[in-house]
């Protein structure tokens, strides 16, 4: 989707970093800092129209920093075509970006997921809490430190519930 | 041989604990449990083609208090396991549970933080069903293998008591 690219270069030059093509599908890299502008832009362009949202990705590239990244990836019912938007968080420790509820509702659930999962926090989020894991849940166990069981939290969340006496 | 002589072939005669043992054994209701992809197979075993009422089970209660077989059939999560556990408790003795497939036998290929890695981990299993779905004929034949085990209920002897004793008072 070239005309999205060129679109955001010409209203947003300072904030994109990159633009990829790999098989027809476009990445556009991004500053995070306006990152609600530039869905805002994408979704009323009357050519490019991107209403949709179709997921939220998190992803941890620890240890390279930056740490986290985003992307957000667009669907044009219109134009039938797809976009990547992918920023990378300024924070490696307590990442956040502004929500783009506003722009699509669905973000609602995604970013909380996001956060339940990975502890992006997303800031104007409407009810920013876990989605998945129980309330009481301690961590983000989808980070690379955590381990592929949980950690200590994780392992005794059960007997906490059902079996306190297990617990030393 | 004492009153069966006097009785003639009208009557048969046998232990309490063993007519019991056999109704017991005929009429288990289990409570739909279906989890995860097994519950499918735990539905097509109810269904006609494989025909769980042969054994006197078709009736699947939706209330736990109406059950006293629990078929935990499919992964359980971590975020399940105190609904589970409820559910358990609910039931009236005497009760039993089958782990039907890898996942709820020992947590399968979920190797990760959610996932309850074996409800025996928690739960009295009687009898472990392996297979990721096990067919329907694994499911009918964990049950056969259950109602053996029923049939072999030793439930007035004082040893049966204190087993059931100690697993409350673990509960």
């Amino acid at each position: 989707m070239q005309k999205a690219a060129e679109l955001l270069k010409k209203q947003f030059a300072s904030e994109v970093v990159e633009v990829m093509d790999y098989r027809g599908d476009t990445t556009v890299v991004v500053k995070p800092g306006r990152i609600r502008d530039i869905c805002t832009a994408l979704r009323d362009d009357p050519e490019v129209s991107f209403k949709y949202l179709s997921m939220i990705a998190a992803l941890d590239y620890a240890p390279q920093s930056p740490r986290f990244a985003l992307a957000y990836n667009l669907y044009s019912h219109k134009n039938h075509d797809r976009l990547t938007l992918k920023t990378y968080l300024e924070s490696d420790t307590s990442p956040a970006i502004d929500s783009v509820v506003p722009v699509w509702s669905t973000a609602d659930w995604h970013e909380r997921e996001a956060y339940d999962l990975m502890g992006i926090k997303f800031k104007g989020h409407p009810n920013l809490q876990r989605i998945l894991l129980p309330l009481d849940w301690k961590g983000h166990p989808l980070r690379k430190e955590v381990p592929q069981r949980g950690d200590q939290a994780a392992l005794e969340w059960v007997d906490r519930k059902i079996r306190p006496e297990r617990i030393k | 041989m004492g009153i069966e002589e006097q009785l003639g072939y009208n009557i048969l005669t046998t232990s309490l604990e063993k007519l019991v043992d056999w109704g017991r054994k005929n009429s288990l209701w289990p409570a739909t449990f279906g989890l995860a992809c097994c519950a499918i197979e735990m539905i097509v075993t109810a269904a006609n083609r494989f025909d769980i009422a042969r054994f006197g089970m078709e009736a699947f209660r939706a209330s736990p208090r109406q059950a006293d077989l629990m078929i935990v059939a499919g992964t359980v999560t971590k975020k399940m396991m105190p609904a589970i556990q409820r559910i358990y408790d609910q039931m009236t003795e005497p009760k039993w549970v089958i782990a039907m497939g890898a996942c709820a036998c020992s947590g399968g290929i979920f190797d990760s933080y959610a996932v309850v890695q074996g409800i025996d981990l928690y739960l009295p299993v009687d009898v472990y069903i392996p297979g990721c779905p096990p067919r329907p004929e694994g499911l009918l034949y964990g049950i056969l293998k259950l109602h053996e085990k029923i049939l072999k209920d030793p439930f007035l002897t004082q040893q049966y008591r204190d087993k059931l004793a100690a697993r409350r008072e673990a509960a």
